[in-house]
């Protein structure tokens, strides 16, 4: 038997760093339509940070002089039925279209994660009751949740937040609790149940890092969801109230002045598609970067 | 097959019954008295005493669940404090306007959907595999409200040849009828053509590349048999069983598409009485919604069970 050189050993050339996040992410970088999306959606998280900065006028400064004027020089796109200047109100607008996205998921994130870890890891008669009112949760259509759950809690921004965030939350529940049930019989949970780790460890420290994957790309797809919804509440008039611009309540304007102010109508829904769009072309990529299925 | 039966029926109890906690609950989220709530503008005390009697609001909550429970076993989903109906009636005098609008939108799904997911799978990698799911990405991604506003402006204020709103009801003239769902039917069943243009793509992939396609291809049958026949016809069943998933999308945004093609149906009910502060019909509209999703499902599931000898053996 020869023994190894220890000089060999260590000057053997250094193995890439291959962890699967790395892989994932080069995956993901390679994915054309992914990073399209990403840099639309880091595109408008810039201009709703830096809307006071970015955009050209106040976006509840009214103009008599300029009620439902086409888009021109003065107004990139145009004018609202009080003289406000459309692409202002856009830009404003994604503040309370990409908060309520982002707000909304981490409701659905702080809640339905616990559940499904505790559904899935505890299982017997609490995943059974758990599950009864997910699925009674599930049965009744999203949106018709959200308008029921907003309607009840009063019109505004902050309680369609809550409304879509509890209404999009069985999915999560679901999900992680498929994945727990699939992770808790792995060999090394078994292998951490073995040597003595507490019940809270192995969920917090071998079972959540190991199905964060899936529950990231729902997250994303499901923001995609929260934005039209928001959208779609405030087009209701249960979401952001007037004066504050929403893309979803200037829809809601704009449907009064289709034929006589056009362009009311047009950008708002652009913003809402393109930034839909990003978040879905995002979730997608990041889907198959993460699935190692796919090469 | 009966133990699946009783087995899949079993679940449904406890789900209904946990469906009735969160639609009675909604009621318990109104800030204040639920009985000055109930009467809006209302401030005579006697008729919030006569409200709060009658809504039993002086009783302890188990009690007026149980009471609201009883009254829905038995068809009474409440009465609408707007319109002095009672909430059933006013729930089926919608349903066949969103029922007419829902068969068309599923239509339009089917007839874009099914082909394109078909067409996408032949042609797995190619171009018009990319286009097709371009359109299944530009179908999730497109707001209904926002799409009816682009068809609007075309067909009706550019062009003239729809109408912009409104329902005419078949019975009085069924032409006028067709003309005034089409856009929205379009509108409706866009987003959920993407999603069965998905399913069906996904479904036939790993058909086309079973044993049995293999086969048949190597008899010699001609291409286009060996796509519908053995191909479509295995790829349709897990297809319609998840179509059947989409019904809960497919109320969501009638609830929109009425919004903006002002068309009388279920869905313009819940927003009028969310307006209204009409919260019985509110509870009854997501009552019945939720009930038909859980009843439809229920099929699915049995049609599934049925069309697949693999889970019958």
């Amino acid at each position: 038997m020869t023994a190894i050189p220890v000089d060999a050993a260590t000057s053997a050339p250094e193995l890439p760093d291959d962890r699967p996040w790395r892989r994932a992410l080069r995956r993901l970088v390679r994915r054309r339509g992914a990073m399209v999306g990403l840099s639309a959606v880091l595109f408008f998280v810039l201009i709703a940070i830096f809307a006071p900065y970015v955009a050209p006028y106040s976006p509840v400064a009214t103009d008599w002089g300029a009620v439902r004027k086409a888009p021109s020089l003065a107004h990139w796109l145009g004018t609202d039925e009080i003289g406000r200047d459309v692409l202002s109100r856009v830009i404003f607008g994604a503040r309370a279209s990409l908060m309520a996205g982002v707000v909304s998921v981490l409701i659905s994130l702080s809640l339905g994660v616990p559940l499904g870890l505790l559904s899935g890891y505890v299982g017997g008669f609490l995943d059974g009751l758990l599950m009864r009112i997910v699925d009674a949760m599930l049965a009744c259509p999203f949106l018709i949740l959200a308008i029921a759950l907003a309607a009840f809690l009063g019109p505004n921004l902050t309680n369609a937040m809550i409304a879509i965030g509890i209404s999009a939350m069985p999915a999560f529940v679901r999900l992680t609790r498929a994945q727990t049930l699939a992770t808790k019989v792995e060999d090394y949970v078994e292998a951490a149940k073995a040597v003595g780790n507490p019940h809270h460890r192995i969920v917090l420290r071998h079972i959540l890092p190991n199905i964060l994957a899936p529950i990231m790309v729902q997250a994303t797809l499901a923001i995609a969801a929260a934005i039209i919804a928001e959208a779609s509440l405030s087009f209701l008039g249960l979401g952001q109230q007037p004066p504050a611009p929403s893309w979803g309540s200037m829809l809601n304007t704009a449907k009064n002045f289709l034929s006589q102010a056009p362009w009311m109508a047009w950008w708002p829904g652009a913003a809402i598609f393109v930034v839909v769009l990003s978040f879905n072309l995002l979730g997608d990529g990041l889907r198959d970067a993460l699935d190692p299925k796919h090469k | 097959m009966l133990t699946y039966l009783i087995r899949r029926i079993a679940i449904i109890i406890p789900t209904l019954f946990f469906v009735s906690i969160i639609i009675f609950g909604l009621q318990q989220l109104l800030p204040g008295d639920p009985a000055l709530a109930l009467a809006g503008e209302e401030r005579d005390p006697q008729v919030i005493a006569f409200l709060r009697h009658k809504y039993h609001l002086d009783e302890p909550l188990p009690v007026r669940y149980g009471l609201w429970l009883g009254g829905v076993l038995h068809g009474d989903l409440g009465e609408s404090i707007r319109i002095n109906k009672p909430v059933l009636d006013l729930v089926l005098e919608k349903l066949p306007v969103t029922a007419e609008l829902a068969g068309m939108a599923i239509l339009v799904a089917l007839l874009i959907g099914i082909p394109a997911g078909v067409i996408s799978a032949v042609k797995n990698g190619t171009f018009i595999d990319y286009g097709a799911n371009v359109f299944a990405l530009w179908g999730l991604s497109t707001p209904n409200f926002w799409l009816g506003f682009l068809l609007i402006l075309l067909f009706s204020v550019d062009l003239g040849v729809l109408p912009a709103s409104g329902f005419v009801p078949p019975g009085e003239d069924l032409g006028q009828n067709l003309a005034t769902l089409v856009m929205p039917a379009f509108v409706l069943g866009n987003a959920i053509a993407a999603v069965m243009m998905r399913h069906t793509r996904s479904a036939m992939l790993q058909v086309l590349s079973a044993d049995y396609v293999r086969t048949a291809r190597a008899k010699g049958l001609e291409e286009r048999t060996v796509v519908l026949k053995h191909g479509l016809r295995n790829a349709l069943i897990p297809v319609v069983t998840l179509g059947a998933l989409e019904f809960g999308q497919l109320l969501s945004g009638a609830v929109l598409t009425e919004q903006v093609f002002t068309i009388p149906g279920f869905g313009k009910l819940i927003v009028d009485a969310v307006f209204n502060r009409d919260y019985a019909v509110v509870q009854g509209v997501v009552l019945c919604t939720a009930t038909a999703f859980i009843v439809l499902n229920l099929c699915a599931d049995i049609a599934y069970f049925l069309v697949n000898p693999r889970l019958r053996a």
